[in-house]
C-alpha cells in the first residue's frame, strides 16, 4: 500500500508542479502574480477537447492545439494587461487584480459557451493501459506526466542557466532597466515569457484534464489556491523551487490521507505550508534579497 | 414579478376568475433561475396530467385550471407566490415549491391560511412537520439509502464497506448521515470512512487506502462531477469492488463520464425510466409525444402527485364556501392511494415538532438499480 501511495503522491506531485511551473515563471520574470492562470490552465484543457471532438486528431496534436491557443491567450494577455500596465507604471497590486478579472470573464464566457457540466475526453483517445508491478498499478499516464513534469523543468532550467535568452531573462529579472541598458530587448522578451509561461499552463491543462478525465469551466480554481501553496513553498519565481514545492504538496496531502485521515488533508498540507513561511519566509529556494527567474 | 406572472398566464392561456364551474390550481414552481432544470420538468409533468384529466371528463365534469407561477427557486418569492395564489387567485390548493429550502421558508404561509401545500420535489428532513396541511409525495434519501442498501447486500453478500463521500456540500453530508444510520440499522461493519472536497481531481490517495482495509464495497455520497472520476480512477487501481451510491450518483451522466468503467454501481430511486409498469409505459410514451424527450423523476412524481389530488377531488361535494372546499380537500387527501408512473403510493403522517400528527410524507417501493455496460437494470 505505502508504494501505490508513493506512487500517487509523484503523480499527484507532478501535476502540481507542472501547473505552478508556467505561474512562478510569469512572477519571476514580470513580477505579476497571475491570478489567470487557472483560466489559461482551463483554456487549455477546453482546447484540446475541441480539436479531439471536432476535428477528430488524436492526442499529440491535440495537445499542440491547445498550446497554440494558450500561448494566443498569453500573447493577448501581454498585449491588454500586463504591457499597459507596465507602460503606465501601475503599482503591483493592479496587474494582480486584473487577472482575476480576466480569469472571471474567461470561465463565464466558457461557462455560457460550453456549459458548466463536465466534459471528458472520448475513451480511445486515452491511454489506459496500467503497468502492474507486484500490488502496484501505475497508468502510463501518470508516468507520462511525472516525465512531462522533469523534462519540461530540466529543459526551462537549462535555458535559463546556459543559455543567452537565459542571461537575459535573469538580467530582466533583476531589473528591467538596467537589462533595457544593456540592449535587452526588454517588451520582446516580457511577452515571450507571457506566451511561454501559458503554453505551459495549458498543456498542464490538457495533461490534468486527461490524467482526471474531467474538463469543467472551474476546474483551474482549486489548481491556482493549490499552483500559489506550491509556489510559496519553492520560493516565488524558481523554477526548482516549483518541482520541489509541487511534490511536497503531493506528498504531504498522499501521506496526510494514508495515515491520518482525508479529512485533515487540507490542514495538514496547508499546516506544512505555514511552517516552512516560518521558518524560511522566502521558501525553500527563495532569498529574500535575490530574486532568479 | 407581476409581469412575468401574467406573462405566464397569457403563455398557457389561463385567466383568473372565467367560469365557475372550474377547480382552480396553484402551481409555485422554480421556472427560472439555478433551480429552473427541476422546475420545468415539473411543470411538464403537471401540464401532462392535467391535460390527460381534462379529455377524460375531468373533475365529474368541472375542469381544472392551473394558475403557474415562478417561484424562482428562492424562498422569499416563494412567499410572495404563495401568498398571491393563496389570496388573490383563491386556488384550492397549491402544488410546490421546488426546492425544500423554499418550502421551509413558504409551507407555514399555506398551513396559516389553511390550504393543501403539496410538495412533489421536497426531500429534505421536517418538511412535513411543518403542519397538518403539508404533503409530498417525494420519497427522500431517509427512505431510498436502507432499501438501496438492504438489496445489495442481498445480491452481492456484502458485509463490511468503506465509506467515501464529499464532506464539503449539504446535500452529500446529509446522505452520508442517512447512509451512517442505515449502515447501523443493517449491522454493516464499515472499515474506513474518506472524505473529499469539491473540485477535487485525484482520488487515488483515498482509494488506495480503501482498497487496503478489504472492504466488500464502497459506499459513495457524492454528485456525478466527483462520483464519476472517483469510479474511473477506482477501476484505474484495480479496484473492482460495487459502489453503492446516493441520489447523487442516479444520473444518466453517469455513462457519459464513467463511460466503461460505470459497471456495478448500485442506486435507488423512486422512479425508473426503465420500469416496466404498464402506468409508467403510458407515461413515458405520453411525455415523449408531447414534449420529444424522455423524461426524469420529477415530471413523473408531478405527474403522479396531480392523479394523486385529482383522486381526492372526485370525493368532494363542492359547497359556495372556499374555505370548506379546501378544508374537505384536506380531509380527503390522506386515504388516497394510486399507482401511477412511480409505482404504488399511499401516505403516511409524520409528526410535527411538537410531537403531535403533522403532515403527509411518501410511502413508496424504492427502485434498486445496478449499472451494467452502460445502463440501469432493475433488481427485485
Amino acid at each position: 500500500m505505502l508504494a501505490q501511495q508513493i506512487i500517487n503522491g509523484l503523480s499527484l506531485g507532478g501535476v502540481y508542479a507542472l501547473f505552478a511551473l508556467g505561474f512562478t515563471l510569469v512572477f519571476g520574470v514580470l513580477n505579476v502574480i497571475n491570478l489567470a492562470h487557472g483560466a489559461i490552465f482551463m483554456i487549455g484543457a477546453y482546447a484540446a477537447l475541441h480539436a479531439v471532438l471536432v476535428f477528430h486528431v488524436s492526442l499529440l496534436p491535440a495537445i499542440f492545439v491547445a498550446a497554440l491557443v494558450t500561448g494566443g491567450a498569453g500573447w493577448i494577455l501581454d498585449k491588454l494587461i500586463f504591457a499597459p500596465l507596465r507602460a503606465s507604471r501601475a503599482p503591483h497590486l493592479a496587474p494582480m487584480i486584473a487577472t482575476i478579472g480576466v480569469s472571471i470573464c474567461v470561465t463565464s464566457l466558457i461557462e455560457g459557451y460550453f456549459g458548466s457540466e463536465n466534459l471528458r475526453f472520448p475513451l480511445d483517445t486515452l491511454p489506459s493501459s496500467t503497468l502492474t508491478l507486484a500490488s502496484v498499478q501505475v497508468n502510463w499516464l501518470d508516468v507520462k506526466i511525472i516525465v512531462l513534469a522533469l523534462l519540461l523543468m530540466g529543459g526551462m532550467l537549462w535555458v535559463i542557466r546556459h543559455s543567452s535568452t537565459g542571461r537575459a531573462l535573469r538580467a530582466l529579472a533583476e531589473s528591467p532597466k538596467a537589462a533595457a541598458l544593456l540592449g535587452v530587448n526588454v517588451g520582446g522578451l516580457f511577452l515571450a515569457t507571457s506566451v511561454i509561461a501559458s503554453i505551459l499552463g495549458g498543456v498542464s491543462g490538457v495533461l490534468i484534464a486527461l490524467y482526471t478525465n474531467s474538463v469543467f469551466p472551474h476546474m483551474g480554481q482549486p489548481m491556482l489556491h493549490k499552483g500559489i501553496a506550491v509556489v510559496i513553498i519553492g520560493g516565488m519565481g524558481d523554477v526548482r523551487g516549483a518541482l520541489i514545492g509541487g511534490f511536497f504538496l503531493g506528498f504531504a496531502e498522499v501521506l496526510t490521507i494514508a495515515y491520518i485521515g482525508s479529512n485533515m488533508r487540507d490542514a495538514v498540507a496547508f499546516g506544512l505550508l505555514f511552517s516552512v513561511l516560518l521558518l524560511r519566509p522566502a521558501g525553500l529556494f527563495g532569498q529574500a534579497p535575490q530574486r532568479r527567474a | 414579478m407581476r409581469c412575468r406572472a401574467l406573462l405566464f398566464i397569457l403563455v398557457f392561456g389561463v385567466l383568473p376568475n372565467t367560469a365557475a364551474a372550474q377547480i382552480k390550481i396553484g402551481i409555485a414552481e422554480a421556472l427560472t433561475g439555478n433551480a429552473s432544470q427541476y422546475g420545468v420538468a415539473i411543470r411538464k409533468g403537471f401540464e401532462l396530467a392535467a391535460g390527460e384529466i381534462a379529455s377524460s371528463g375531468g373533475i365529474n365534469g368541472q375542469k381544472l385550471e392551473l394558475v403557474i407561477e415562478d417561484e424562482q427557486g428562492k424562498k422569499e418569492e416563494a412567499i410572495n407566490v404563495f401568498k398571491k395564489l393563496i389570496f388573490q387567485d383563491k386556488v384550492l390548493l397549491l402544488f410546490g415549491p421546488t426546492l425544500s429550502n423554499s418550502a421551509q421558508a413558504a409551507d407555514p404561509v399555506a398551513q396559516a391560511a389553511k390550504v393543501v401545500v403539496f410538495g412533489t420535489s421536497n426531500t429534505a428532513d421536517g418538511i412535513t412537520s411543518i403542519g397538518n396541511y403539508v404533503f409530498r409525495n417525494s420519497v427522500t434519501e431517509a427512505d431510498i439509502l436502507p432499501a438501496t442498501l438492504k438489496v445489495a447486500a442481498q445480491k452481492t453478500g456484502l458485509s463490511k464497506v468503506a465509506v467515501l463521500y464529499g464532506n464539503d456540500d449539504i446535500f452529500t453530508r446529509s446522505s452520508y448521515d442517512n447512509f451512517k444510520k442505515a449502515l447501523q440499522d443493517l449491522k454493516i461493519g464499515v472499515t474506513t470512512t474518506e472524505t473529499f472536497a469539491k473540485g477535487d481531481v485525484d482520488f487515488k490517495p483515498q482509494l488506495t487506502k480503501i482498497k487496503g482495509t478489504n472492504p466488500d464495497a464502497i459506499v459513495l455520497s457524492a454528485l456525478v462531477a466527483e462520483g464519476a472520476p472517483i469510479m474511473v480512477q477506482a477501476r484505474q487501481l484495480g479496484i473492482t469492488l460495487p459502489f453503492v451510491g446516493g441520489n447523487g450518483m442516479n444520473s444518466p451522466r453517469v455513462f457519459e463520464l464513467a463511460r466503461d468503467h460505470s459497471d456495478n454501481l448500485w442506486v435507488g430511486s423512486p422512479w425508473s425510466v426503465e420500469s416496466s409498469a404498464p402506468e409508467n409505459k403510458r407515461f413515458v410514451a405520453a411525455y415523449q409525444k408531447a414534449h420529444g424527450a424522455l423524461p426524469d423523476q420529477f415530471a413523473a412524481q408531478a405527474y403522479d402527485a396531480m392523479y394523486i389530488a385529482a383522486q381526492a377531488m372526485r370525493k368532494l361535494k363542492f359547497a359556495a364556501n372556499l374555505d370548506a372546499d379546501r378544508r374537505a380537500l384536506r380531509d380527503a387527501l390522506p386515504a388516497v392511494q394510486w399507482s401511477g408512473a412511480t409505482g404504488p403510493f399511499k401516505f403516511r403522517q409524520a409528526t410535527g415538532r411538537d410531537g403531535k400528527p403533522a403532515g403527509y410524507d411518501a410511502v413508496q417501493t424504492a427502485i434498486v438499480m445496478v449499472t451494467k455496460r452502460n445502463q440501469y437494470v432493475i433488481q427485485k
